[in-house]
């Protein structure tokens, strides 16, 4: 299993039935996928649909139908429409339950970084902002490390998306909980020792005498493992 | 019954130096006869409060493209390059606004409120220069209102008094825009009698629209 499907996976057992839940583009968005139809999970597109599915059938596309990425989508039964006062209401409101984001650093703090690299990469934050300050959990989906360099950092050096400590961080090494007293590092993916986890963040890991493995995909999630909002 | 005029027509009110809120998210509703027909007329200095700036050749790009914007209020440039070269050149000033603050900012604009307090933003470069009010043991940042010359809707539908509706994602910011431009143009895409339009699916009243756009024959619903 490549890692980007490794990290949807084990995110997608956060997800429990009934929740609202706005995935964020490129890897996050894989989550839809394994989470169940039949869950009552909906899905949000911060440009308007709470309700989102996948995509259209070829020909089937409609214009006035996307994503926040700006790719077609269909709307599943229950679906509802809304405006972007509406959308960022909810978001902000504390009526979203989980939203997942990519990061660029997380640090000991719990701080993320994800929407600017000065110099280089000035997009803007869209509902990035919005979405780590307002969301009920805010579980970070990304690589443990980038082209070589640590993405798990004692200190954020990459402009501050939110000062909210987020609640979940899920790499393809490692799910992190941070918490008030640090990182606390819960469960390892298959086959990855501590070893090469510290080897591979440059923050300080809190480390349990036990750290399992990421349950096998397919498993069944348990509550237990989640660490909450601390 | 609200007169209608030709896209060039709605244009020429447009003066150079003009604020302009465009509805539409990454180009999806924008109204793309009003902007091409700004971009045909050569008219400059525009400040931009939107969303997004799309892509080249669509949308809100289109502006960016023919030079006309000189100033970008909006929450996301990352899918236009252009935008970001202007950016970097100096020839376009962007303010970059968190996306939720933004819309509530053209909602306090078009309402009539002082502003906005927020957490968005807090300990963050959006921060800077702003003042932070406490409320209830909360810290909050206070965001202004805006308020542009003109706002240039995009809208499925409209009846002869006005009314409009969207579809689907095609809101976005399109309703809260309608109150916030001194002069408010709307480009549907299909005109129709007025009841067509059931009062439980308009989204912006006919009151606040002051120009539409003229149905362009052959395309309609």
């Amino acid at each position: 299993m490549d890692a980007k499907e490794l990290i949807a996976r084990r995110v997608a057992r956060e997800i429990q039935p009934g929740m609202l839940v706005n995935l964020g583009i490129g890897l996050p968005s894989l989550v839809a996928g394994f989470v169940p139809a039949t869950s009552g999970v909906f899905f949000q597109a911060e440009n308007g649909v709470i309700g989102l599915g996948a995509r259209p059938p070829e020909g089937m596309e409609d214009p006035h139908l996307t994503d926040a990425g700006g790719s077609f989508v269909t709307a599943v039964p229950g679906a509802a429409s809304i405006d972007s006062a509406m959308s960022f209401g909810l978001i902000r409101g504390g009526h979203l339950d989980v939203t997942v984001l990519g990061g660029l650093q997380v640090d000991e703090a719990g701080h993320l970084a994800n929407w600017k690299v000065p110099g280089k990469m000035v997009p803007g934050m869209g509902g990035a902002m919005d979405l780590v300050t307002g969301a009920g959990r805010v579980i970070v989906a990304m690589q443990h490390v980038a082209k070589g360099e640590p993405k798990i950092v004692p200190q954020c050096t990459l402009p501050l998306t939110a000062l909210r400590r987020v609640d979940l961080v899920i790499t393809d090494l490692a799910v992190i909980a941070p918490t008030p007293s640090g990182l606390v590092l819960q469960e390892r993916a298959p086959g990855v020792d501590l070893d090469q986890i510290r080897a591979a963040t440059a923050a300080h890991l809190v480390i349990p005498e036990e750290v399992p493995e990421m349950t096998r995909p397919g498993g069944r999630h348990s509550p237990g493992n989640c660490f909450g909002k601390g | 019954m609200k007169a209608t005029l030709k896209a060039e027509a709605a244009a020429a009110m447009i003066p150079d130096g003009a604020s302009l809120m465009i509805g539409g998210f990454m180009g999806v509703s924008s109204p793309e006869r009003l902007i091409d027909a700004i971009v045909a007329r050569g008219t400059r200095d525009l400040t931009v409060i939107a969303n997004d700036t799309a892509m080249p050749g669509r949308g809100i790009g289109k502006l960016i493209s023919a030079g006309a914007v000189s100033r970008v209020i909006a929450s996301h440039i990352g899918l236009n390059p252009e935008t970001r070269a202007g950016m970097i050149a100096g020839e376009i000033d962007c303010e970059l606004v968190p996306q939720g603050t933004l819309i509530e900012r053209i909602r306090a604009g078009g309402v009539g409120l002082g502003g906005v307090l927020t957490p968005t933003g807090l300990g963050t470069e959006v921060e800077d220069g702003k003042q932070k009010i406490e409320v209830q043991g909360r810290t909050y940042l206070l965001e202004t209102p805006l308020r542009a010359d003109f706002s240039l809707l995009g809208a499925r539908q409209a009846d002869y008094v006005g009314n409009l509706c969207y579809l689907l994602t095609a809101h976005n910011f399109n309703p809260m825009m309608a109150l916030a431009g001194a002069t408010v143009i709307a480009e549907p895409e299909a005109i129709v009698p007025v009841g067509v339009i059931p009062p439980i699916s308009v989204k912006t009243l006919g009151i606040l629209v002051d120009h539409l756009l003229r149905a362009l024959l052959g395309k309609g619903c």
